[in-house]
């Protein structure tokens, strides 16, 4: 029945725990609204035929629904309207808030790909890869304008908002590639933003972990790995990647990479090697050093930022001083963003 | 083809009688007229043309997607396309159409005054309409907009294309929108003859009344959003812009605060036309006069408070999810009482079928399927599959739309001998009917399916197993059009040529048709006395008295 409904509607394959919840309601509110819709224009179209006219010029009865007979029909094509309703907040409810232990993805979006940062330090471009039967959060902004993370197999979809953090969940309940498509228009290569939702059973999964670590271990250039992963789950959870990227790409604000021990220009027209110290006051006196075309919108994290994720921190942006930025994306681009003019890599 | 029992008792032709038409011919006595009847068919003309222009914009958009990838477009110039297509569908075409076009020439005849409360006011919205739609014209010659008609920012306030124009544009046509509402609501309350109480108004001019409410009430609301995406796109003040603290959800609250209203104010004057139709091919009175009056008033108020269900996915909290949920399962109540009560309106009634009842038919089949699928996007976990995609293009291209132009069609045909004079073929409007009807649902089902199926909106380029749904998409995109441009053509061509019409063609009881057709340029000799409310369809009828 299921099956049958599904291919009908032309509905995708349903992948995600509540994807098979979802697809009943909209076989029942589908199926009890257009049999609604079908009645009434049948009873139209009866009406019609049963009442032509006969005689020119006839002078029909008047004859005025009474109050209470509409209040009856009101009342209960409300009562169904309300049942729908019900059931389709206490689903939204559950599609909207992601379970304690789910495991986080970064995701940000931007004109016009998917990037995802993983709690292990791994990152992917357009492939986010889970495991199945894991339920999965994601954390998800964008860098430019606002777009909207669609995976139509799972029912899940959440706009992804420059300057905002939201949260979406989902857990894979299928193996397999699942397309990931950007709902909300962003730009001429909208259409082309798409993504794949990689979900791999455990075996794979485990295979997988092994070859990326062994990948983005070599990238970080080796030896630090360990307290810089830490750094970056730290810049994740307290939002420095709503404004900083490791990319190469300067957001908001500059860009980590290749940072360490660069000459930085500031408003002011110094220039200042960024040493740990340096790193150290940028967090927590950022009006006193501004970089050079950026504006000085970076919040003071004086007294909110432990010691050991100051170190954590600053160890991470080490890190990444050999980073290789990101390629250039050669697409036709809208008017730059506001913030900060492009910035040249620093030697 | 003509009468039924309207001559009996309501005046016939005569040959060289005054009429608004023949009081003069010179341009400038149609430039400078305060003749709300001339006024109505000068926006009757510009809307048609806007939707002339809209509509070979989405003739050509259908033609593009005719295979994935390119076909004769790039992809900036679609998406330009489809801004321009919405913009000009939107504003220079369905909001004015039925309001500013019929409800101009109709209004004061319907409450038996000579004209509107304010007919130079009357004329200078008109013209501030023309400067409007000028600007937006303006926009595509120096190359359209690329936004969508929502102007999302912050894309808006970066897109490289002329969102300054365009949105320019729509500030204006606001202007004219909420200047009409205006004299609509003060004409209602002060030039109402003697008789005319508010429950013996025709139901058209209830709902002329609660769209102007709307209109006055949102409009600004519209005005000031895109004031400052232009702002922001033009001086980069950044109000929408996170870095510097502006908030882009924000922009969205706004629009969708005037643009959900905006649905009710296309919607509105089409259910005004169905509740003109309805009991005059029925020949019958209304089944619930006060059910059609409340349910218009209440759709008007509950209507403002419906616009986050367009924001499911945006990042609302679910208290407010839940409240814009369940207000607008409620708004969507006072839409089913109406269609009831049309529908039982025509039991045990006389019904003739003419081409506007025909057009009444097509409303009711794409207003209440449509509108049901409303419903199931107003049910929040099922939205989060189809927000943005397709479905919700059909969604409230059936609804919004449909119901739209078919009620406009159906005022078009059903008025077409009021307001010039002339009978148009009952032939040719049948099979015009029934064309643009398959064509409009040959054009819109499949989207449906495609919405289903994860095809999202806006998409230039789409995946190749989506293409039968898309060619059959375009295929009645061409019935469609073929329609129109048939339906367009016969009713010119009627205008010069058709058949004189008499007073009352219909054998209606509705105000209008005490008039004669045309009516002349002051519609009553003196204040009329109506001797039967609109709807007295159970009495004989009895000519005017003076
Ligand atoms: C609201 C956006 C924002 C957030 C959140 C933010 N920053 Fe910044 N950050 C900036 C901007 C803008 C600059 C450049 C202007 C300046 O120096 O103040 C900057 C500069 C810096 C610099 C100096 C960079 C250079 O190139 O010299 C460092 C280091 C830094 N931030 C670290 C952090 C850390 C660590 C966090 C998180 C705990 C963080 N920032 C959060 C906006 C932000
Ligand atoms: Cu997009
Ligand atoms: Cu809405």
């Amino acid at each position: 029945m299921n099956d049958l409904l599904r291919t009908l509607l032309a509905l995708p394959l349903q992948a995600s725990t509540y994807a098979r919840a979802v697809d009943t309601l909209h076989y029942v509110v589908i199926g009890v609204t257009m049999a609604g819709a079908t009645f009434v224009f049948l009873l139209a179209l009866y009406f019609l035929v049963r009442h032509r006219q006969k005689v020119p010029g006839e002078i029909t009865a008047r004859i005025v629904t009474s109050a209470s007979h509409e209040a009856f029909i009101a009342g209960s094509i409300l009562a169904l309207f309300l049942a729908f309703w019900v059931v389709g907040s206490i689903q939204y409810d559950h599609m909207m808030t992601p379970p304690d232990d789910a495991m986080p993805v970064y995701v940000s979006g931007k004109q016009w790909m998917w990037k995802f940062a993983y709690a292990d330090g791994r990152e992917t471009m357009d492939e986010l890869v889970v495991p199945i039967h894991k339920p999965i959060k994601l954390v998800m902004t964008s860098r430019d304008v606002i777009h909207s993370f669609y995976v139509p197999a799972f029912r899940m979809k959440h706009d992804v908002v420059p300057g905002r953090y939201y949260t979406a969940w989902f857990e894979a309940t299928v193996a397999g590639d699942f397309p990931i498509e950007c709902a909300e228009y962003c730009g001429i290569s909208h259409s082309r933003m798409l993504g794949t939702v990689r979900v791999l059973g455990d075996e794979d999964y485990r295979r997988w972990l092994d070859d990326s670590r062994l990948r983005s271990a070599t990238a970080a250039g080796g030896g630090e790995a360990d307290l810089a992963v830490l750094g970056r789950t730290v810049a994740a959870e307290r939002a420095c990647f709503n404004c900083h990227t490791f990319d190469g790409q300067p957001h908001i604000g500059p860009t980590w990479a290749r940072l360490y021990e660069s000459r930085v220009p500031l408003t002011d027209g110094r220039t200042i090697v960024a040493d740990e110290a340096y790193l150290t006051r940028s967090m927590m006196d950022p009006q006193v050093e501004v970089v050079a075309g950026f504006k000085p919108v970076m919040p003071s994290y004086r007294g909110l930022l432990p010691e050991p994720e100051v170190a954590a921190l600053v160890e991470f942006i080490r890190s990444l001083r050999n980073a290789p930025f990101a390629p250039t994306v050669d697409l036709p681009r809208v008017a730059p963003l506001s913030s900060g003019r492009p910035q040249e890599p620093r030697p | 083809m003509t009468t039924i029992d309207a001559g009996l008792v309501f005046p016939e032709r005569t040959e060289h009688r005054a009429t608004y038409l023949n009081a003069a011919h010179t341009v400038r006595s149609w430039a400078l007229t305060t003749d709300h009847k001339r006024i109505g068919v000068m926006y009757l003309v510009s809307t048609t043309l806007a939707l002339m222009l809209g509509g070979v914009f989405a003739l050509v958009l259908r033609i593009e997607h005719l295979t994935p990838g390119p076909t004769i477009m790039d992809s900036y110039t679609y998406a330009r396309m489809f801004t321009m297509h919405g913009v000009v569908m939107v504003w220079v075409f369905m909001i004015p159409s039925i309001p500013a076009a019929f409800g101009n020439f109709l209004l004061p005849i319907m409450l038996g005054a000579k004209d509107v409360a304010f007919p130079r006011l009357n004329l200078l919205s008109y013209y501030i309409y023309v400067v409007g739609a000028a600007w937006v014209l303006i926009a595509l010659w120096m190359g359209g907009c690329d936004t969508g008609w929502t102007f999302y920012a912050p894309y808006s306030t970066q897109s490289p294309s002329a969102v300054v124009p365009t949105v320019f544009g729509i500030f204006i046509l606001g202007w004219s929108t909420i200047l009409t509402g205006l004299n609509f609501i003060v004409t209602t309350h002060t030039m109402r003859a003697r008789g005319v109480t508010w429950m013996r108004m025709p139901l058209f001019v209830w709902a002329m009344y609660a769209t102007s409410i709307i209109q006055v009430l949102a409009t600004p609301v519209l005005a000031l959003s895109l004031c400052i995406v232009g702002i922001d796109h033009w001086f980069d003040w950044g109000l929408f812009d996170p870095v510097r603290g502006g908030d882009p959800v924000l922009y969205q609250h706004l629009f969708w605060f005037y643009s959900h209203p905006a649905v009710y104010i296309m919607i509105l004057p089409a259910m005004g036309v169905i509740s003109e139709i309805v009991p005059t091919f029925s020949h019958k009175n209304p089944a619930s006069y006060k059910a059609i009056v409340y349910s218009s008033i209440g759709i008007a108020f509950v209507g403002f408070g419906t616009w986050g269900h367009h924001m499911f996915v945006a990042g609302i909290s679910l208290f407010d999810a839940a409240a814009f949920g369940v207000l607008s399962m409620l708004v969507a109540i006072f839409s089913a009482i109406k269609v009831f009560t049309w529908v039982l309106t025509m039991k045990r009634g006389s019904i003739v079928l003419k081409t506007p009842l025909v057009y009444f038919f097509a409303f009711l089949f794409l207003f209440v399927f449509g509108g049901m699928t409303g419903v199931a996007v107003a049910t929040q976990s099922l939205d989060v599959h189809w927000h943005d995609t397709y479905f919700v293009v059909a969604h409230f291209h059936f609804v919004m739309v449909g119901g739209t132009l078919t009620a406009w069609l159906a005022a078009l045909h059903y008025w077409f001998p009021k307001i010039t004079g002339r009978m148009y073929s009952e032939r040719w409007g049948l099979l015009g009917a029934t064309i643009i009807f398959a064509g409009f649902f040959l054009t819109f089902f499949p989207q449906f399916l495609l919405g289903n199926a994860g095809m999202p909106r806006r998409y230039y380029d789409y995946d190749p197993r989506f293409q039968t749904l898309h060619v059959i998409s375009t295929v009645g995109s061409w019935a469609l059009g073929g329609g129109m441009a048939m339906t367009l053509t016969y009713l010119l061509v009627a205008v010069f040529a058709g058949e004189r019409a008499p007073a009352n063609p219909w054998g209606s009881r509705s105000y209008e048709w005490y008039v004669e057709s045309p009516p002349p340029k002051e519609n009553f000799a003196s204040e009329p006395n109506f001797p039967l409310g609109p709807y007295d369809y159970d009495v004989p009828p009895e000519p005017l008295r003076v």
